[in-house]
């Protein structure tokens, strides 16, 4: 069990994440933050495996990243 | 469930000023994870360049100074004598490091200073409207090469395998920023280059091939890809030296 | 006991090597510097013994690496400091500004030699409008200070070094190429050393929030802000720091003005002519940013009129004219590029002016 968190607030819709997840999980959200961007969205979070590429790739620290403790 | 990856200590809250997709904002903070993990920000003073990362110091939370533009090693070299216990980088664009302060750039090394140098390449000014950098590939279109650069306007400079000839220089490692696989490398790189600061082993430089979305006219998926395919065949990746 | 002097007794020393040897006394713990006539003794003076008192002495690849290294230097909290001559100040002037805009303290040295250009290795005064105006770009002063021999030249760097401590800004001490080559005696009385806290300096931020050094500031209101700040140091300092010598001024008709090696050739025309009775004055603005308009203001004296004498082709004269605010003639005698005034031919301007 993984998730991923998005501050969509700061998230500048770069979608560097979207190309980086090996799963495809992560998509262009259509609503437009308050700067103007369309930020992201973790579409599927049960599919997510946490291998944290999305947030190793993020220029701006928006994704965090979680885990089961196994 | 636990955290496994957030925001480093070393890295205050502030939203940069970058655009999307810039590469300033993975090295912030690949320095700041590395910086964290090696326990060292009570200790580090930091020099930013002039260039789009002129207030990396509203970014990184430790001791940081501004340098005139291309000075920093100057300015790093008399801080690192006076205060060898203290651990100290330079973080320096192409104009900065490889044009105008090429002079500074070559003499610390050549000194062997024990310094830190990040060395972010995106082959073009960014600050200033996308003007043509030492770096800047043949061919390519840029504010002040329209037509594309030519032989005549310099060829792009290798600074780092320039750097690597002089006895003074350590370590020179040479990565990227356009997948994850390898900023995981660059972190790795940069690591070594602390550390080698912190074992007293000598000037240390990592350049990192860093993409410029807005003045490369692409989109950051679209610079990730010239890098991979394009600039990489320019500034091979690996170890230098 | 020092190997350069015991403090008693007399010793035999350059300008440059005196303007070193009481940088070192006053506690300069970093000095970087590249090779310029007609200071290349001070710089040889500071790798002779900067090491040996464990401090750091960097022969730089230039002199704007030279002046970012003091930056970097000051930027630590320790007294530094550099010097050069009229072309390579030229070329500090990057420096300077940065270490203005960033409320660094500092010392630079010029030991000034003949311009504009490449010009010649004799001594001259013709840096003075690069010195006291700012020289480098934006709303700034440096502090500047000009001995007139080798004693002072000395004891100038205690003044200095806590001038520039106290007002976190950057002094210049301005020589020329007479002063610094010359020999002369002097005692190396050791000067005061003030300690001064430096809260903002780069240290690594263990125990408290990150100081950073900076001079830029994009947000809006936030440089005004500080350049009126600057501003308000720079009323105090020409407040408070103006410094000058003057003699036999009270009831002269004609005051000599000059400074630095100047003023000595000056000041033996004007005992020269007090043998002969005349009512001849002397001042020497010892401190020149802030110039010592004081000594130029006094109530009641009338009917004085000032000769100017520089190396140069009349540079300090214009602060002298401002200082005295039309309220007396003032005349300018100078030559630069080589030639040096001589009595004769400062006498010869006086007689023009009775």
């Amino acid at each position: 069990m993984a998730k991923i968190t998005v501050d969509t607030q700061n998230c500048k819709g770069c979608l560097l994440c979207v190309a980086a997840c090996p799963r495809g999980l992560i998509k262009k959200d259509e609503r437009l933050n308050k700067k103007g961007f369309n930020p992201v969205k973790c579409v599927d979070a049960a599919q997510c495996s946490g291998c944290c590429l999305c947030a190793v790739i993020c220029p701006d620290c928006c994704i965090e990243v979680y885990k089961e403790n196994t | 469930m636990e955290k496994i990856y957030s925001r480093p200590r070393s890295l205050r809250e502030n939203p940069t000023h970058y655009c999307p997709g810039c590469g300033h904002g993975i090295a912030h903070k690949l320095v700041a994870q590395v910086v964290d993990e090696l326990d060292i920000r009570e200790k580090v003073i930091a020099i930013a360049p002039v260039g789009c990362a002129v207030i990396a110091y509203d970014y990184w939370d430790f001791d940081c100074s501004e340098a005139a533009h291309g000075r920093a090693l100057a300015v790093a070299t008399a801080i690192k004598r006076l205060r060898p216990e203290n651990v100290v980088f330079t973080y320096q664009g192409d104009g900065d490091l490889a044009a105008i302060g090429t002079n500074e750039t070559i003499h610390a090394a050549n000194r062997g200073e024990n310094l830190t140098v990040i060395f972010i390449n995106n082959a073009v000014y960014g600050m200033t409207g996308g003007q043509m950098a030492p770096t800047t590939l043949l061919g390519q279109k840029t504010a002040t090469t329209p037509r594309g650069r030519v032989a005549q306007e310099g060829l792009p400079l290798k600074i780092s395998e320039l750097l690597a000839g002089l006895g003074g220089v350590k370590y020179v490692e040479r990565v990227s920023m356009h997948a994850p696989a390898e900023v995981l490398k660059a972190k790795r790189a940069l690591t070594q280059a602390f550390q080698n600061q912190i074992d007293g082993v000598g000037f240390s430089l990592v350049e990192i091939l860093s993409p410029c979305p807005t003045y490369w006219g692409k989109s950051p998926q679209k610079s990730a890809e010239w890098i991979r395919d394009v600039m990489i065949k320019e500034f091979p990746l690996g170890r230098i030296k | 006991m020092s190997a350069r002097g015991n403090g008693h007794a007399k010793i035999l020393m350059t300008g440059n090597e005196a303007i070193a040897e009481g940088a070192i006394r006053a506690g300069c713990r970093f000095y970087a510097g590249y090779p310029i006539t007609p200071q290349n003794e001070l710089t040889a003076y500071m790798a002779r013994h900067m090491p040996q008192e464990g401090r750091v002495f960097i022969q730089a690849e230039s002199e704007l690496a030279a002046v970012n290294m003091v930056f970097g230097a000051s930027a630590t909290g320790v007294r530094a400091m550099t010097s050069s001559s009229s072309p390579g100040i030229s070329l500090k002037q990057e420096g300077i500004s940065y270490l203005a805009g960033c409320r660094l303290p500092a010392v630079i040295v010029n030991i000034m030699r003949g311009g504009p250009g490449l010009g010649n290795i004799a001594p001259s005064q013709a840096d003075y409008f690069q010195a006291t105006k700012g020289g480098g770009h934006g709303d700034y002063h440096s502090i500047v200070l000009a001995p007139a021999s080798v004693e002072e030249a000395y004891r100038t760097m205690f003044d200095a070094f806590d001038l520039a401590d106290t007002y976190r800004t950057p002094v210049m001490v301005l020589g020329d190429g007479m002063l610094g080559q010359m020999m002369e005696p002097l005692i190396l009385e050791k000067g005061p050393v003030r300690q001064h806290a430096k809260t903002w300096a780069l240290t690594g931020c263990r125990g408290r929030k990150p100081n950073i050094v900076r001079s830029l500031f994009l947000k809006e209101g936030v440089l005004e802000a500080l350049n009126l700040q600057l501003q308000k140091k720079y009323k105090a300092i020409q407040q408070k720091e103006q410094r000058w010598e003057e003699l036999l001024v009270e009831d002269a008709s004609v005051i000599l003005v000059a400074y630095g090696g100047m003023a000595r050739i000056v000041k033996e025309a004007v005992r020269g002519l007090r043998a002969g009775h005349k009512k001849i004055g002397f001042i020497r603005p010892i401190s020149l940013w802030p110039f010592p308009v004081k000594a130029f203001r006094r109530p009641g004296k009338k009917s004085v009129k000032y000769l100017v004498v520089e190396m140069s082709y009349g540079q300090m004269v214009e602060d002298v004219r401002l200082a005295v605010e039309c309220r007396a003639p003032v005349e300018f005698f100078g030559r630069s590029g080589g030639g040096i005034p001589t009595e004769e031919e400062i006498l010869k301007k006086l007689h023009t002016m009775s």
